[in-house]
C-alpha cells in the first residue's frame, strides 16, 4: 500500500471518517443553535444537555419499554422536543423582554439541573447501547474499512441537515421564519402567530439535538456528562461559522470534524484544542466569522 | 450591546451615576465595616472557611469589575483564578518562592493570559463574547490536562508550602495566614472601588453604555476595554494564587467550566453590577457549598436551581435588591 506523508492510509482515513462523525454531531448541534438564536436571540446553552437526553431517551425506550433503535430515533426528539416547548413556554418566554445574556444564564442553569439529575441517577460511568442488527459489520473499501454505522451517522446527518436547510430555505413555513427572524412584529402584523412561532422553533432546535443524541448513542457511550464538553467546542464552532447562515453553520461544522480528524493524525496532542486555535485566527483575521454579517 | 445590569436592573443602574456626598459617606462607612468584620470574622468563625469566602469573594469582583462596569460578561474566568493557582502553587512548591512572590508570579501570569484571551474576546460583543471566553478557557483547561508535569494531571499540585511571608513570618498557622489573606482582600476591594470611580471608570461606562458616542468622542474604546479586561484577569488571579496557598492545592476544578459558571452564580445572587453584591454571593455561595456537602452531587443540582429562580425572579440580587429599598447605589 502506498503512504500519504509518511501516514498509513488506514490510519489517515479512519482518522478521517472519525472526524468526519464528529463533524456530523457539531453540524447539527451548530445548526440547531443557529436556529433557535435566529429567533429567540438566545444562546441555548442546555443544548448539550439536550443532547445527552436524546440519548438517554433511547436507551431508556430499549431498556424500559424494548422499544427499538428506529423508533427511538424517531421518538426521542419529539419526547425531548415537547420537554424544549415546556421549557420555552413557562421559562424562556418569560425573560424575553430583558438582555438576552439573561437567557444564557437561565439555559446554563437549567443544563446543570438536567446534568445533575441524570448523573444522580445514572452515576457517570456510561452505559452501553448496542448498534442495531441491521447497522452492524462494516465494508471493506479497499483503502480501508467502513463500519456501517458510521457510514450511516454521516449519511443521516447530512439528510437532516439538508432537509432542515430546505424547510428554512425553500418553503412557506421556513419564509414566515425567516421573516419573523427579521422583523417579529412586522411579521405579526401580517397575521402570522409569531410566538407559537418562536416556541415551535425552541423545539425543534431542541429536538435537532436529541436526534444527535440518539446517533451518537451506539458510539460514544451513554454518559450524563457527554454533552457538557461537547457544547463548548460547539459553540467555538458556532463563532467560526457566524450564526448567520444556515447552510454556513452546516459546512463549517463538517469540515472542522474534518480538520480536527487530520490534526490527530499528525499532530495528535492539540487535536483537542485545535477548533479553539482556529477561533482564535478566524477572529483575528474576520471577527464576524466565516459566514457572518458584520455586526 | 448595552450591559446586563443596566438595562434591566433599575437599582443597578442608579450605580452609572455620579456618587454624591451622601452615597460616598454610605460606602466609606460600608468599607469600615467589613474591615471591622475582617478583623472579628476569625474569632467567630472557623479560620479556613472565612479564608475560602474570601478568595471567593475577590474572585467575584474580579467578575463583576469586568461585567458591571465594562458590560462583558465572561464565562471563562477559571482560566485565569485556576492558572495563577497553578502558577502559584508550582513556584512555592518546586522554586521554593515565598508565598507573596508565588501569589505575584499566579497575578502577573494571570494578567498576561487576560491580555492574549482579552485581545481576541473584545473582538465581539454580548453573546459571542460569551461564548469566545468559554471556548477559550476551555482551552486552558485542556492544556492543564495536557501537561501533567507543569500542572499534576488528575491529582493536581498537592501539598503546596504554605511557607514564610517576606522569609521571616510563618504562615502554618491559619490565624497567621488569615491575616495575610484578609489583606489581600481588602487590598483587592479598594483597588477595585477606586478603579470604578476614577476618570478611567467613568470612561469604561460610557462606553459600556454607548459604544459608538465614546468613540465618536475620540475614546479607544477596545483600549479601555481591554485593559478592565486584563485588570479583571489579573485579580481573578490574585484571587486563584490565594487560594492555592491557604488550600495547599492546585488542582483541575480551579479551571473548569464550572467554576466560571459558579463565578458567574455568586455575582448574579449578590447583584450583577453593584460594588458590594459579589462579596454577599460569595458568602450566601460558599456557605451553600458547605451546608449541602453531604448531598454530594445534588449540589450542582441546587446550584442550578438557584441560577432559574435567581434570574426568573431575583434579578437584582440581594445587594440590588437593598439598593433599590434604601434608593442608593451600593
Amino acid at each position: 500500500m502506498f503512504e500519504l506523508l509518511g501516514v498509513p492510509p488506514q490510519a489517515l482515513f479512519g482518522q478521517l471518517l472519525l472526524g468526519l462523525i464528529n463533524g456530523s454531531f457539531y453540524a447539527i448541534l451548530s445548526l440547531g443553535l443557529a436556529v433557535i438564536f435566529g429567533l429567540l436571540n438566545i444562546i441555548n446553552f442546555t443544548h448539550g444537555a439536550q443532547y445527552m437526553m436524546g440519548a438517554f431517551v433511547a436507551w431508556m425506550c430499549l431498556n424500559y419499554l424494548g422499544i427499538n433503535y428506529w423508533a427511538a430515533l424517531l421518538l426521542a426528539p419529539i419526547a425531548v422536543g415537547i420537554t424544549g416547548v415546556v421549557i420555552e413556554r413557562f421559562l424562556l418566554k418569560r425573560i424575553a423582554h430583558v438582555d438576552h445574556l439573561y437567557g444564557l444564564l437561565l439555559t446554563f442553569g437549567l443544563a446543570l439541573i438536567i446534568q445533575g439529575v441524570f448523573r444522580n441517577n445514572y452515576g457517570s460511568s456510561g452505559l452501553p447501547y448496542q448498534i442495531p442488527a441491521e447497522l452492524r459489520g462494516g465494508y471493506n473499501l479497499g483503502f480501508m474499512f467502513l463500519p456501517t454505522y458510521r457510514g450511516w451517522v454521516v449519511i443521516a446527518s447530512l439528510i437532516v441537515c439538508l432537509a432542515t436547510w430546505f424547510v428554512i430555505e425553500k418553503t412557506k413555513l421556513g419564509s414566515y421564519l425567516r421573516a419573523a427572524t427579521e422583523n417579529p412584529t412586522l411579521t405579526q402584523a401580517f397575521g402570522i402567530n409569531v410566538p407559537l412561532l418562536v416556541t415551535l422553533t425552541y423545539g425543534f432546535g431542541v429536538a435537532l439535538a436529541a436526534f444527535a443524541g440518539v446517533l451518537a448513542a451506539p458510539i460514544y457511550s451513554v454518559n450524563p456528562n457527554m454533552g457538557a464538553d461537547l457544547i463548548i467546542v460547539v459553540f467555538a464552532v458556532v463563532v467560526i461559522g457566524g450564526m448567520g447562515s444556515i447552510m454556513g453553520a452546516i459546512v463549517t461544522g463538517f469540515s472542522l470534524g474534518l480538520v480536527e480528524g487530520l490534526t490527530k493524525v499528525f499532530y495528535p496532542e492539540a487535536s483537542a484544542t485545535v477548533i479553539f486555535i482556529i477561533m482564535a485566527i478566524v477572529l483575528l483575521v474576520k471577527p464576524a466569522g466565516l459566514f457572518g454579517r458584520a455586526a | 450591546m448595552a450591559d446586563i445590569a443596566s438595562t434591566d436592573a433599575p437599582a443597578a443602574a442608579l450605580a452609572i451615576g455620579e456618587v454624591d456626598d451622601s452615597t460616598a459617606r454610605l460606602h466609606r462607612n460600608l468599607m469600615i465595616g467589613i474591615a471591622i468584620a475582617l478583623v472579628i470574622a476569625p474569632f467567630v468563625a472557623y479560620p479556613v472557611f472565612v479564608m475560602k469566602v474570601l478568595c471567593f469573594a475577590l474572585f467575584a469582583l474580579a467578575f463583576n469589575l469586568l461585567l458591571g462596569y465594562g458590560g462583558l460578561l465572561s464565562f471563562g474566568h477559571a482560566a485565569y483564578f485556576g492558572m495563577a493557582s497553578y502558577v502559584s502553587a508550582y513556584t512555592a512548591k518546586h522554586w521554593g518562592l515565598t508565598p507573596e512572590l508565588a501569589i505575584l508570579a499566579g497575578t502577573g501570569i494571570a494578567a498576561l493570559l487576560g491580555l492574549a484571551f482579552g485581545a481576541l474576546a473584545i473582538r465581539r460583543q454580548g453573546i459571542y463574547f460569551a461564548m469566545i471566553t468559554l471556548a477559550l478557557a476551555q482551552m486552558a483547561f485542556f492544556f492543564s490536562l495536557q501537561t501533567p508535569r507543569f500542572t499534576g494531571g488528575e491529582d493536581g499540585i498537592q501539598a503546596v508550602p504554605r511557607g514564610k511571608l517576606l522569609g521571616l513570618f510563618s504562615l502554618a498557622d491559619d490565624r497567621a495566614l488569615y491575616w495575610l489573606v484578609a489583606a489581600v482582600f481588602m487590598g483587592g476591594l479598594l483597588l477595585i472601588y477606586r478603579v470604578i470611580h476614577s476618570p478611567f471608570g467613568q470612561v469604561c461606562k460610557a462606553i459600556r453604555d454607548n459604544e459608538p458616542r465614546a468613540i465618536s468622542l475620540g475614546y479607544r474604546a477596545s483600549q479601555y476595554k481591554l485593559a478592565v479586561f486584563v485588570l479583571s484577569a489579573g485579580i481573578a488571579g490574585l484571587a486563584g494564587a490565594t487560594k492555592a496557598i491557604v488550600f495547599q492545592l492546585a488542582s483541575l476544578t480551579d479551571v473548569h467550566w464550572s467554576m466560571s459558571g459558579e463565578v458567574v452564580l455568586m455575582t448574579l445572587v449578590g447583584g450583577l453590577g453593584t460594588v458590594f453584591g459579589p462579596i454577599v454571593g460569595a458568602i450566601v455561595i460558599v456557605s451553600m457549598q458547605n451546608f449541602l456537602a453531604t448531598l454530594g452531587a445534588w449540589v450542582t443540582v441546587v446550584q442550578g436551581v438557584v441560577f432559574v429562580i435567581c434570574v426568573l425572579l431575583f434579578r437584582e440580587g440581594i445587594v440590588g435588591m437593598i439598593a433599590k429599598w434604601i434608593k442608593k447605589p451600593l
